[in-house]
């Protein structure tokens, strides 16, 4: 195998002086006072095993502060393990950030062998790329401009092609890629992939899973330093989302226990606002599945006829849709509608369908009027959601809209004579190839 | 197939740092010529600086002490004999001060990508050679002018830049490592250089030292280097013992420098 890991730890200290720079006086009062200032240790990695075969490429996958980056330092032996231990077969060359190296006082060209060489390059490997290298970042123009005069696309492009230039065995990446516009991203997806084909092995951390997914064969989900899952990278970024993703911010509910401090009146009071897929109330919603926005409310005025109505906005505020149970907007019935509603405690539902949301986070806000005249509860944003699509596709990087429905296409060869052309001779529009 | 293995283990194998070292000679020679680059960008002179240290200080000192209150300098006119201490002086104070600096300094190259850390500090001691190299012309502009005498014992010259240099790297590794944890080491090295300078015998003739301060100058490695520079410079016979015993002290330190360097470079990334 290419990559072999054992019982890899990492220890660090917290909290206590001993911990990052100190002074002398510190130093010295840490000595004489050793029971007075224990050192808090955590795990940043905690015993760590997996191999990875030649031309395999793994997603890693976890929360902030699950381990990912301490593993890809340890990896990239920028820092050392507390225990165990990593053997890592094949040109190895890891980029935690592209650009490392890079002065802002010098050129483009003299930053091209600076940054080539700290990434591992010899100097005749640089000189023979070097071509390669420009024409890539498209910088011909500004080689001898100082690089702190350079736009922020082209100081990303230069040094993006620098890495491109590396022929790895081993490429070890953290979020390089999840910076730059989507031209960026784009030339980004397309050099991975080409790696990945030319057989390189590919370590990848990222926070898009929609990447991991495409890129990657096999995924390692790490939580609290330790390994959760290992398998089909399909598979691992949907246990992720289901067991971890909701836990981190929030559980996809917003509730208010206390009537007195929910949003609305003293009839009607908001109780929680809910956002479930598959059955399952979730921060991150899967785009190929319906979505189900619940929202409870008290209703304290017997005999209120009461209906809820919900926006939905992208997170830049671009309204999406709004929608209400009135029967003009609803597919199915709602038994309640237009009847004098008792006293207690109701639950509507609103059903997105599957395929109709794009990958973005949405933003809910809630409005309930009785009466047909009355708004009782006005509450805006209420509570965030964001969509993802973990299904492979043709296409790199996320599509432009606040929403992606699956809509129907065709395409046919149109017959000669129905084209405008059609004064043309025939032979002009002889679709089958030519010789020569 | 490439055979390349890595291992990364809790604790660096033992005399795998200088196998390593040789591997990136190539990155080493990008350092320092980073360094050169970049000290002297944006500056109006630029080079000139390396030149223009030693000899601002040189006419200071030949101001005060060239003149009424005349120092003793071995036969030598004041100005070239000051030049020829400060030149080494100036050559060992920068190459201490660039490479102390030079760990904490890194940045990005500590936290985000893997070389071996030795090279950081020694490119920086390698950067200001080319300071002396520059310097060093003019001295010789001055033994010309001074009509001072060329003789065989400026071929030992090399050997006591070399001296220099790797006292200077000794000494900048330790620095340069304590340098990541305790920031006071960038407050008190200028106030040690200051003190070092006037404590070595750089604008002044160890004869001029009180009998019972004699032995503070035999025990200073960089005082003893000093004179040899102005042996070798001036044709005066070489004090052999003790540069053998400089040379020896040296290299000691230069292992333990870099034993030391080795042992705390594991903390770098964790704390820069």
């Amino acid at each position: 195998m290419t990559i072999h890991v054992e019982g890899l730890g990492k220890q660090y200290r917290i909290g206590a002086p001993h911990h990052g720079r100190q002074n002398v006086r510190e130093a010295l009062a840490g000595l004489f006072a050793r029971s007075g200032s224990r050192a808090e240790t955590i795990w940043a990695v905690r015993d760590l095993s997996f191999d990875v075969e030649r031309g395999e490429s793994v997603g890693i996958v976890g929360r902030n502060g699950a381990g990912k980056s301490t593993l890809l330092k340890i990896l990239s032996r920028i820092t050392r393990p507390t225990t165990g231990r990593a053997l890592l077969r094949g040109r190895l060359t890891s980029l935690l950030e592209i650009g490392t190296g890079f002065h802002p006082d010098l050129t483009g060209r003299e930053n091209i062998f600076l940054n080539g060489a700290v990434l591992g390059m010899s100097r005749a490997q640089i000189k023979s790329r070097f071509d390669a290298i420009v024409a890539f970042a498209e910088i011909e123009k500004f080689l001898e401009t100082p690089v702190k005069h350079y736009s922020s696309g082209m100081y990303m492009r230069l040094a993006f092609a620098v890495a491109a230039h590396l022929e790895p065995e081993i490429l070890i990446l953290d979020e390089v890629l999840a910076v730059g516009d989507a031209a960026f991203q784009q030339k980004s997806q397309t050099f991975m992939e080409n790696i990945i084909r030319q057989g390189c092995t590919l370590i990848l951390v990222s926070h898009n899973l929609q990447a991991i997914v495409n890129l990657c064969s096999r995924a390692l989900f790490l939580d609290g330093g330790v390994l959760c899952a290992d398998g089909p990278a399909r598979d691992v970024v949907a246990q992720y989302v289901a067991r971890v993703a909701p836990t981190t911010e929030g559980v996809g509910e917003r509730r208010w226990p206390d009537p007195h401090d929910a949003p609305g009146s003293d009839n009607v009071r908001l109780h929680a606002v809910r956002v479930l897929s598959e059955g399952r109330a979730t921060e991150h919603v899967d785009v190929q599945a319906p979505v189900q926005i619940e929202v409870e409310y008290w209703n304290f005025l017997p005999g209120a006829r009461i209906y809820t109505s919900i926006h939905l906005n992208e997170k830049s505020g671009v309204g999406v849709l709004s929608s209400a149970n009135l029967p003009s907007l609803n597919l199915g019935t709602d038994a309640w509608h237009g009847k004098p509603q008792p006293a207690g405690l109701y639950r509507s539902t609103c059903t997105l369908p599957a395929e109709l949301l794009n990958e973005r986070r949405y933003s809910i806000s809630v409005f309930i009027v009785a009466d047909m005249a009355r708004h009782e509860v006005v509450a805006h944003d209420v509570m965030a959601f964001g969509a993802y699509d973990a299904t492979p596709r043709e296409y790199h990087g996320t599509l432009m809209g606040v929403v992606r429905p699956r809509l129907a296409w065709s395409t046919e060869l149109v017959p000669p004579c129905h084209s405008e052309r059609s004064e043309e001779s025939p032979a002009a529009w002889d679709p089958s190839p030519r010789s020569g | 197939m490439d055979a390349t293995l890595t291992v990364v283990e809790p604790h660096a194998a033992a005399g795998s740092g200088l196998r390593e070292l040789w591997g990136s000679r190539e990155l080493l020679y990008f350092l320092v010529w980073r360094d050169i680059k970049v000290r002297y960008k944006q500056t109006l002179v630029g080079v000139a600086w390396a030149v223009l240290q030693p000899l601002l200080a040189m006419l200071i000192l030949t101001a005060f002490f060239g003149g009424p209150a005349r120092l003793p300098s071995e036969g030598i006119p004041y100005p070239l004999f000051a030049y020829a201490g400060l030149l080494a002086w100036t050559f060992f104070a920068n190459a201490l001060f660039s490479s102390s600096n030079s760990i904490a300094g890194a940045g990005p190259l500590i936290t985000k990508v893997y070389f071996p850390r030795l090279l950081i500090p020694i490119a920086a001691v390698g950067a200001r050679l080319l300071d002396f190299a520059i310097a060093f012309l003019l001295l010789a502009g001055l033994m010309v002018h001074y009509r001072a005498a060329f003789t065989w014992r400026l071929l030992v010259l090399p050997l006591l830049v070399i001296i220099t240099m790797l006292l200077a790297l000794a000494c900048g590794l330790c620095l340069s490592a304590l340098n990541v944890k305790y920031r006071d080491v960038n407050f008190a090295l200028p106030h040690v250089l200051q003190f070092l300078m006037f404590a070595t015998p750089v604008f002044y003739s160890t004869s001029m030292l009180p009998e019972r301060l004699r032995w503070a100058a035999g025990t200073n490695p960089l005082a003893i280097v000093i004179a040899g520079f102005r042996a070798a410079l001036f044709g005066r016979p070489f004090d052999v013992p003790a540069l053998s015993m400089a040379a020896l002290f040296t290299l000691l330190l230069l292992v333990f420098a870099t034993m030391f360097f080795r042992t705390m470079e594991e903390q770098f990334a964790d704390l820069a």
